[in-house]
C-alpha cells in the first residue's frame, strides 16, 4: 500500500543554534524506518519521469522499490550501475531541479525524497562490514585521468571496472577536487569522500597526488613518454573571479576558493591547524550561489556575524533552496538588490567596510534572469573586517597554456564533441573544465560519457 | 617519498636542503618554485628553487626560519622525508636575447637570485651580481655568486663585510660609471626590490622582480597570491613569480605580505616551545 502523505519524511538535522558553531554534518540522515516509509510514497510510474531528470539516469523507481522492501544492498547495486558517487550525490545534488522536479507526487504535495533515499542507501552500504572488491582483470591499456574531482573519479571508476590501468593525477596533496577543498565538512564529510576514493583504489586505480599536469608533466609527455593511450581532462573550473572594484586586494578580502580551501583542505577550522585564516568579527559574502552559501556558513561557524550581499532578489538566488534555508536558520543575514562598488581600508591596510549600491531589477538579460540596474546615488556602507568574493570561477588555464593543439572557448572552456573528445586525438575532457562551473552530478555524467568513449576509442584502435 | 638528502646551515637563520624529487628536477628551470608540506597536517609553503640536478633528481631549497613550518622544517634531518613536494610551479625566468644583466639580491632572496645568475652565466650573458646582507654573519652563497659573475659586489648594512651601504647604492654607482644593462633582475625583500625598481626606472632599464607572496595551492586556484601589476590583478603562482618591476604595486604587496605576521610569529614561538619541551623531556 502506497504512503499517500503529501509531505516528505523530514530530514533529521542538527539544531541550527548548535550546528552554526560546529563543523559536524548538518543533516543526520534517515533511519531505516523513515527510509522505508518514504520509499512507499513512490507510485512506480510506468514512464519513470524522474529518471529523465537524472543526469546519469539512475533507475530511481527500481532502487526505491528495493528500499521499500528493506533490501538496501540491492538498492545500492541498482544505484551504482549508473552512479559512481552515491553518498556524495545524495548529499549535494540539486534534486529539486532534477529527479524530484519530475516526480508525479510533486504535482500535489511534495515529491518523493529521492536524494535523501539515495543518501540513506549509500550510507547504509558504507556502514556494513567491508566486502572485498574484486579487482577487474586487466586489459593492459593505460589511461591517464587529470584531476580527481567528480568527473575524474567517475571516469576512472568506469574505466577501471572495464579493466583499464588508470592513473589519476591530482595537483593538490589530497584527492577529491572540489569535494575536498570546496564543499565543507558539515555538508559533505571528508570521510565519505575518502571512502569513495579508497573504493577506486581497490579497483586498482592509482592516484598520484602532488602532480600538476602542465607543469610536472605535460599531456604530450603522458602519451609519448609514459605510454598512456588516452587522457581524460577533468581539471575543473578553479580560477576565481573578482569584481575588479577598488580595494579588492586589501587584507581580509578572500576569494571563496581561498577561504574554503583554508578551512576545508587545510583544516583552518581546527584550533591546531598550521594554516591561518581571518574570518573576522563580521564577514560579508558577495554572491548568491552554493559556494557563497558554503562560505557564509563557514564564516558563521568561525564566529563571525555574516551578511550575504546579492544583486538580484531572493527569487533569483542560484543556490539550492535547502542551502538557503539552512543558511537563514543558522542566522545568516541576506541583503538583496545590493552590489558592492568599493572596499575601504583601515589605516593598516585591512578591510574596514564595503560600500554597496542599491539595485533594482529590469528586463531579463542574456542569462534569462532579470537584470540588476544600479539605483543612482543609493549608496550605503557595511562595516566589516572580512569580505569573501564568491562570484564564480573559470576553467584553470594551466592545461590549455601547456598543451599544443587543445582548442578552448574564449572564456577558457575546453571544446569537445558530445562524447567529450577534444581537438586532440585520444584526449577527452568533461566537467567544469568544459562547461564552466556547474554541479557535481553533471561533471560525473560527463566523466562517465567520456569513459565510454575512451573505451570505444581504444578498442577500435 | 621526498627524502632530505643533504642539510646545511648557511647562517643561523638560513638553511639549505637537497631534496630527492626526480619529477620536479626533470622539468624545473631557474625562477620556478615548489610547494611543500612537512607533515600530514602541515601548511603548504612555497619556496623558490635554489638549484637542481637533473641527473641525480634533486632539488635544492634554501629557506629562512620565519614561522612555524620553516621552524619545523629546520628540525628535520638528512634521511627524513617531506610529506608533500610539488612543482615546478610558476614561470621560468626569461633569458632570451639578454647580453648584459645586473642581478640584485638581498638577504635570503640571494638563494633565488643565484640560480638565475648561474643560468645567465652559462648562457654566456655578462652577469654583474650585487648582493646585500645585514651583516657578515648572514652572508650566503658568496663563492657561488663569484663563480657565476664577471663582476661581484657585496654590500652590508653595517659595513662588517664588503662595502657599507645598500644594494641600490652599488647599482647606481655601476650605472653611473657607464655600465649598460639590458635588464636588471632583483630578488629580495619587497622594500629592497621597490627601491631597486625606482632607481632603474630613472635610468629606463627594464627590470624584473621576483615576488614571493602568501599562497596555498600554487596553481591559480585560491587567488591568495594576487598582486597589482600595471593596474591589473595578477596571480603570482601562474602569471609569475617574476613581473615587470616598474609596474608592480609594491606597497600593496607589502601590506598583503604582512597579513599573517602575528599568526606566523605565534606559530613560530609555539613550535619552538614544543621542540624545547621535547629536548627537556628527552634531555
Amino acid at each position: 500500500m502506497a504512503n499517500m502523505s503529501l509531505k516528505k519524511n523530514e530530514m533529521p538535522v542538527q539544531n541550527p543554534d548548535v550546528r552554526n558553531k560546529n563543523f559536524d554534518e548538518v543533516a543526520l540522515g534517515y533511519t531505516e524506518e523513515q527510509a522505508i516509509d518514504e520509499a512507499k510514497r513512490c507510485l512506480h510510474c510506468k514512464n519513470k519521469p524522474c529518471v529523465n531528470g537524472c543526469p546519469v539516469q539512475i533507475d530511481i523507481p527500481e532502487f526505491i522499490a528495493e528500499v521499500a522492501k528493506g533490501n538496501f544492498e540491492e538498492a545500492y547495486k541498482i544505484i551504482t550501475k549508473s552512479s559512481s558517487l552515491p553518498a556524495v550525490c545524495g548529499r549535494v545534488c540539486p534534486q529539486e531541479t532534477q529527479c524530484e522536479a519530475k516526480c508525479v507526487r510533486g504535482i500535489k504535495g511534495e515529491p518523493v525524497a529521492i536524494g535523501r533515499l539515495e543518501r540513506f542507501v549509500a550510507d547504509w552500504h558504507n556502514a556494513q562490514p567491508e566486502t572485498k572488491t574484486e579487482k577487474p582483470v586487466s586489459n593492459g591499456h593505460k589511461v591517464a585521468v587529470i584531476g580527481s574531482g567528480p568527473s575524474g573519479l567517475a571516469c576512472a571508476s568506469d574505466l577501471a571496472k572495464k579493466g583499464y590501468d588508470v592513473t589519476v593525477f591530482e595537483a593538490l596533496h589530497v584527492a577529491g577536487g572540489v569535494l575536498s577543498y570546496g564543499i565543507p565538512e558539515f555538508r559533505l564529510p571528508k570521510s565519505i569522500v575518502q571512502k569513495e576514493i579508497d573504493g577506486l583504489k581497490e579497483l586498482g586505480v592509482k592516484i598520484e597526488t602532488n602532480t600538476v599536469v602542465g607543469k610536472t608533466i605535460s599531456i604530450d609527455e603522458l602519451i609519448e613518454e609514459e605510454g598512456f593511450e588516452s587522457v581524460f581532462i577533468g581539471s575543473g573550473a578553479g580560477l576565481p573571479r573578482f569584481m575588479n572594484i577598488k580595494g579588492e586586494n586589501l587584507n581580509g578580502v578572500y576569494s571563496a576558493n581561498e577561504f574554503l580551501t583554508r578551512i576545508n583542505l587545510m583544516k583552518a577550522y581546527k584550533s591546531n591547524s598550521a594554516t591561518p585564516i581571518q574570518a573576522g568579527k563580521k564577514a560579508v559574502i558577495v554572491g548568491g550561489g552554493n559556494v557563497a552559501m558554503d562560505a557564509a556558513r563557514c564564516a558563521k561557524r568561525m564566529g563571525a556575524e555574516v551578511y550575504v550581499v546579492y544583486r538580484r532578489t531572493e527569487k533569483e538566488l542560484p543556490a539550492r533552496l535547502e542551502e538557503i534555508e539552512h543558511a537563514k536558520e543558522e542566522g545568516i543575514i541576506f541583503k538583496f538588490l545590493t552590489n558592492p562598488v568599493e572596499i575601504k581600508a583601515d589605516e593598516n591596510g585591512w578591510v574596514k567596510s564595503i560600500v554597496c549600491q542599491e539595485q533594482k531589477l529590469s528586463e531579463p538579460d542574456a542569462s534569462g534572469r532579470a537584470k540588476p540596474v544600479p539605483v543612482p546615488d543609493a549608496f550605503f556602507e557595511i562595516e566589516t573586517d572580512s569580505v569573501i568574493m564568491s562570484i564564480g570561477t573559470s576553467p584553470n588555464p594551466l592545461i590549455k597554456s601547456t598543451t599544443a593543439g587543445l582548442d578552448t572557448q574564449k572564456w577558457g572552456g575546453i571544446i569537445t564533441d558530445e562524447n567529450g573528445l577534444t581537438s586532440k586525438e585520444g584526449v577527452y575532457a568533461g566537467g567544469d573544465a568544459v562547461t564552466g562551473a556547474a554541479t557535481v552530478i553533471l561533471a560525473m555524467g560527463a566523466g562517465k560519457a567520456s569513459a565510454a568513449a575512451i573505451d570505444e576509442y581504444i578498442q577500435n584502435k | 617519498m621526498f627524502e632530505i638528502l643533504e642539510k646545511k646551515s648557511l647562517n643561523p637563520t638560513v638553511t639549505l636542503m637537497k631534496i630527492n624529487a626526480p619529477k620536479v628536477a626533470k622539468k624545473c628551470e631557474p625562477g620556478q618554485f615548489i610547494i611543500l608540506r612537512t607533515d600530514e597536517d602541515g601548511e603548504r609553503i612555497p619556496l623558490t628553487i635554489a638549484d637542481f640536478d637533473r641527473e641525480k633528481g634533486t632539488i635544492t631549497i634554501i629557506f629562512q626560519i620565519v614561522g612555524g613550518t620553516t621552524e619545523k622544517l629546520n628540525h628535520m634531518n638528512e634521511g627524513d622525508c617531506l610529506h608533500d613536494f610539488v612543482g615546478p610551479l610558476g614561470r621560468a625566468t626569461e633569458t632570451d636575447g639578454l647580453k648584459k644583466v645586473a642581478v640584485v639580491g638581498g638577504g635570503v632572496g640571494c638563494a633565488i637570485a643565484y640560480p638565475v645568475a648561474k643560468k645567465l652565466h652559462e648562457l654566456g650573458v655578462e652577469v654583474h651580481s650585487i648582493v646585500g646582507f645585514r651583516n657578515k654573519d648572514l652572508v650566503i652563497l658568496e663563492d657561488e655568486f663569484r663563480n657565476a659573475s664577471s663582476k661581484f659586489v657585496l654590500m652590508s648594512d653595517d659595513g662588517s663585510v664588503g662595502e657599507k651601504g645598500l644594494v641600490t647604492d652599488a647599482l647606481k654607482k655601476l650605472i653611473e660609471n657607464g655600465e649598460k644593462y639590458d635588464r636588471v633582475i632583483t630578488i629580495g625583500p619587497l622594500i629592497m626590490m621597490k627601491f631597486v625598481c625606482q632607481l632603474t626606472k630613472q635610468y629606463e632599464i627594464p627590470t624584473v622582480a621576483s615576488m614571493n607572496p602568501i599562497m596555498i595551492d600554487g596553481t591559480g586556484m585560491c587567488g591568495g597570491c594576487r598582486l597589482t601589476v600595471g593596474g591589473e590583478t595578477k596571480f603570482a603562482c601562474v602569471d609569475g613569480p617574476e613581473f615587470d618591476g616598474h609596474l608592480i604595486d609594491f606597497d600593496e604587496a607589502m601590506a598583503r605580505g604582512a597579513m599573517y605576521k602575528p599568526f606566523e610569529r605565534k606559530a613560530h614561538d609555539e613550535t619552538c616551545n614544543l621542540f624545547k619541551q621535547e629536548v627537556e623531556k628527552n634531555g
